[in-house]
């Protein structure tokens, strides 16, 4: 099915190259997240227009060596001058980037007007390569012809992933802790910079041969996506630049497959492989295990049923217990306890299918199962209300609600240790009696005391 | 300071001008509009000067707005520089000075997919009403995505914008290269729409810069307070009952407006800049919201207006380049000379402190040690201080030390002899004063903050340099039953040995 207009020697290539784009800005991605700098990838890349302009007036010609370093200085000028604004101007982060680089983009658009009379050097085609064509210009390499944007950017990974690993403490300190790295005698200044003078090469080598949309997209969605997924530094590394290559080999399969759909031939690459790191990102966002924006809702519903179906027990008992009547009708529970038809319907019939809960024509009473549970909870509850009576300056009348709270997540052990701590009593504080543990086995220690 | 509710007022005045100013430029447009068939008579279109220096006949037509499409150009962005000001000084305090950034770039989809439809439906695929409208709706989607995933995930608002801004264009590129392969209606020139062009902007592209701009100020002025409110306590709002994340919306909307009619007007980058660069400007020259609101207002007009017509009389200038760059010039004088934040307001002002604090040290310190030798409470000008014996007395150095001596000697309240130092009659009265405000602090902290004697000296020299008057007599009725009769009350804690320096902290960034 993709075998249809598959060529390893020029998609084969394509998929490297987008790869070893996405892993060298997907590792100093990562630095960025975290620092909250987000948009400096963007920023550089639009930033380094100058540069490219004074490299061109300089050596008076369009190779492209003169015209990487212009770009990379004026990059790294970049994060030094929003960086000093930020600190002399005290201006917010992002609105001292803004300034920066819509000035320098400024500066660099009217230089090149300027040149636009004596040669072609239209920004777009100087400063934008297309991943497309990255296969077409090889150098010799080992024996073999390697596309040079792949040569260049594995170049560059490499020296992203030595730069990581050889000062990932260092880096993780200034990250998370600026000022304890200074205190621990290593400049964080130094590491900031070290770190954007590698950012600026990043994205010049790479929009320089496959895209600025690549690098932008990829210095910034599979760090997000790894940090929705774990809370540790080098995993979040590891899962970002795994990210980063899934993203670029489905991203070149897309843009081959889905216009096909539609009738077309293939689409953008670069931007493929944007939109689906994008659709990763949307993935890990809402079903990551613990940071899941789903995740989190579905397990917050489940403890609001398990609480709510523990009161609808509590609630039968303490009506047994008062002889007042062991059935409650469904209305009579709905609205003592506050609950929707949709979620009360959830929580009896859990019960029910637990085998705590029976039905008589609307009305609901404890089974045996159901009552050994409830007891539970009462027991913890008003144990609870002795406990906070006796041991913190709590009044009478406020423990109630706190106990409420504390007595879905008690188990037996602390309901032990409440009990002994209480001194076992017989009775709450107010004057309800406190039921023993199933099993009686505190009742037997209390008599043979 | 800024106060967080009130100024309905003041924004009420602002509004007005604002209205007036739009009503007037929009008068002015359509009356341009109405000249299209005699205002091109001048025969000399921009494109064809050359780069010499203008003549006075050049500097003049523009000046005066001769040129027809030199005043459409001027007005548009005008308006659109005072509207993205005003709606820019909104979002620079909610810290999100790059949205423009990341919803300009996520309207790309938008445009794309409207060319689609409209080419399927049958219409002008490149009419600027489809193209604004999906515009407009993609920017509206990146909003809602920015949104959620700064309130739901665990995500910061910088790494937002960053996915938004650069899936959403990824998304919109991969979507022109379909469109490029349609055969229905070639799709050429659809990126330019995001690039834009201000000196060929039409009177069409104006009218729908005010049209928007319009919308965008009411939106601003009519929910002042309010955005207010959102811009400097976000959780205050939520807690007063207001709709937090509908204000928002607001905000964001009016974002969007401007920044779609400025992108196919203007172009991205210069869209970006009005939002960003005329607020930074003036966040430096105030700290009242309404007052930095005017001043944005003005500095993005002015720098429009400025930039177009240096572009018009200079046609090797591009305009868009040029308004961007009279801006940073304007942003870049204003962080120095700002009147209330700028850098050398600061440094002067934490130098004068640091200058105050040190002719205060100095007196105190000579104070204390004349004080054992004084008789009585009258003043002895004979009595003087060795330099060796100030020395040890805090942790200065021996130039510090002489500096401020020089100082206070300039000041006439230390007279120097050779290496003794006399206090002036003068010098005597303030040194008292000083002394009495410092254990007066003093005795305050003990009795009423139980701060340990031990430490109470280092804690009052902290706050002392920064009293003011009224706080003085506050702490005499405080300490009224204390010792209030005397001019200086005696220390509440032994004063420290010559021979050991003592080690308390200067109050450097107090003035920031």
């Amino acid at each position: 099915m993709i075998a249809m207009n598959w060529m390893w020697a020029l998609d084969g290539w394509i998929v490297v190259v987008g790869a070893l784009c996405a892993v060298a800005s997907a590792l100093l991605g990562n630095f960025l997240v975290l620092r909250k700098m987000s948009m400096l990838g963007d920023a550089v890349t639009h930033a380094v227009l100058p540069g490219i302009a004074v490299a061109f007036f300089l050596s008076q010609s369009r190779s492209s060596l003169p015209m990487f370093i212009g770009a990379v200085i004026v990059g790294v000028l970049t994060a030094v001058f929003t960086e000093w604004i930020r600190r002399v101007g005290k201006v917010d982060e992002g609105a001292s980037m803004g300034v920066v680089f819509t000035s320098l983009f400024a500066l660099g658009l009217a230089m090149l007007v300027q040149a636009a009379d004596k040669v072609d050097l239209d920004p777009d085609c100087v400063l934008y390569g297309a991943i497309e064509l990255t296969p077409l210009d090889t150098i010799h390499l080992l024996g073999t012809q390697v596309p040079r944007a792949a040569a260049v950017l594995a170049v560059v990974a490499l020296i992203n992933a030595l730069f990581v690993t050889l000062f990932f403490k260092e880096l993780k300190i200034c990250s998370f802790d600026a000022g304890l790295a200074d205190t621990m005698g290593f400049s964080s200044r130094l590491m900031h910079y070290l770190l954007m003078v590698l950012v600026s090469v990043t994205a010049v080598a790479s929009f320089e041969s496959v895209g600025s949309i690549l690098v932008v997209a990829m210095f910034v969605v599979p760090a997000a996506t790894a940090y929705m997924l774990t809370d540790r530094l080098w995993m979040m590394i590891v899962l970002s630049v795994l990210v980063g290559i899934v993203s670029a080999v489905l991203g070149h399969i897309a843009a081959l497959e889905v216009p096909s759909w539609f009738g077309y031939r293939s689409t953008t690459t670069a931007g493929m492989m944007a939109v689906v790191a994008g659709l990763l990102f949307m993935l890990a966002a809402t079903l990551a295990p613990r940071h899941g924006v789903f995740v989190k809702w579905a397990r917050r519903q489940l403890l609001s049923l398990r609480i709510l179906s523990d009161d609808v027990l509590a609630i039968l008992y303490r009506k047994e217990e008062s002889r007042d009547s062991a059935l409650a009708t469904r209305s009579e529970l709905k609205e003592r306890l506050f609950a929707g038809s949709t979620t009360f319907g959830l929580a009896t019939a859990w019960l029910q299918y637990r085998g705590e809960l029976e039905t008589h024509a609307n009305e609901y009473s404890l089974t045996e199962d159901g009552r050994d549970r409830a007891r539970e909870l009462i027991r913890s509850h008003r144990l609870w209300e002795q406990y906070l009576v006796e041991e913190t300056v709590a009044g009478v009348d406020n423990i109630h609600r706190k106990a409420e709270r504390f007595e879905h997540f008690t188990d037996r052990k602390l309901r032990d240790q409440l009990d002994r701590v209480t001194d076992a009593p017989q009775q709450d504080p107010h004057g309800k009696p406190i039921p023993d543990e199933k099993n009686g086995a505190d009742k037997k220690r209390r008599d043979k005391e | 300071m800024i106060r967080p509710l009130g100024d309905w007022r003041r924004a009420r005045v602002v509004f007005c001008v604002m209205f007036f100013v739009l009503l007037f430029s929009s008068l002015l447009i359509s009356s341009a509009w109405a000249g299209v068939d005699t205002a091109p008579s001048s025969g000399r279109s921009l494109a064809d000067r050359s780069a010499q220096w203008p003549s006075w006949e050049q500097w003049r037509r523009v000046l005066l707005l001769e040129d027809y499409s030199t005043r459409v150009v001027v007005f548009g962005v005008a308006v659109l520089g005072g509207a993205a000001g005003l709606v820019g000084s909104f979002t620079l305090l909610r810290k999100r000075a790059l949205m423009g950034d990341a919803l300009s770039h996520a309207s790309l989809p938008g445009i794309a997919l409207a060319f689609v439809v409209a080419t399927a439906l049958g219409h002008d695929g490149k009419s600027i009403l489809w193209l604004m409208t999906g515009a407009t709706l993609s920017g509206l989607l990146g909003m809602a995505v920015i949104l959620w995933v700064r309130n739901r995930t665990r995500l910061k608002e910088d790494t937002a914008l960053g996915i938004v801004l650069s899936v959403f264009f990824g998304a919109g590129v991969a979507i022109l290269g379909v469109v490029q392969q349609m055969e229905t209606g070639h799709a050429a020139g659809l990126e330019g729409f995001i690039y834009g062009k201000t000196a060929s902007m039409r009177a069409a592209d104006a009218q729908m810069i005010v049209a928007a701009s319009f919308v965008a100020i009411a939106i601003c002025l009519l929910l002042y307070k309010e955005l207010k409110l959102l811009c400097f306590d976000e959780g205050f709002a939520g807690s007063r009952g207001f709709p937090v994340v509908l204000l928002d919306v607001a905000l964001m909307t009016s974002v969007i407006l401007i920044t779609i009619v400025g992108l196919q007007a203007v172009g991205l980058i210069l869209v970006i800049a009005l939002m960003v660069i005329p607020a930074a400007a003036a966040r430096f020259w105030t700290n009242e919201m309404w007052r930095m609101t005017l001043y944005s207002v003005i500095l993005g007009t002015v720098g429009s207006v400025l930039g177009a017509t240096i572009s018009a009389v200079f046609p090797k200038l591009p305009s868009g380049a040029m308004i961007v760059l009279v801006c940073s010039f304007f942003f870049f004088a204003s962080m120095v000379f700002g009147r209330s934040r700028g850098v050398l307001v600061r440094s002067i002002r934490r130098r004068r402190l640091n200058l105050r604090v040190e002719r205060q040290h100095l007196l105190r310190a000579m104070y204390e040690q004349i004080e054992p030798l004084q008789k009585s409470d009258s003043f002895d000008p004979k009595t003087a201080v060795d330099f060796d014996q100030l020395l040890p007395m805090r942790s200065w150095s021996q130039k510090r030390l002489t500096k401020a001596i020089a100082n206070a000697e300039d000041d006439e309240l230390v007279r120097v002899r050779g290496n003794r130092n006399h206090l002036t009659r003068a010098g005597f009265v303030e040194a008292a004063r000083l002394t009495r405000q410092h254990r007066m602090w003093e005795m305050y902290l003990i009795a009423y903050a139980d701060i340990a004697t031990a430490s109470v000296d280092r804690d009052a020299d902290d706050i002392e340099h920064v009293l003011g008057p009224d706080v003085i007599d506050q702490l005499e009725d405080l300490l009224e039953e204390q010792q209030v009769n005397f001019p200086v009350p005696a220390s509440p804690h032994e004063l420290k040995q010559q021979d050991s320096p003592s080690s308390e902290p200067e109050i450097k960034g107090a003035g920031q």
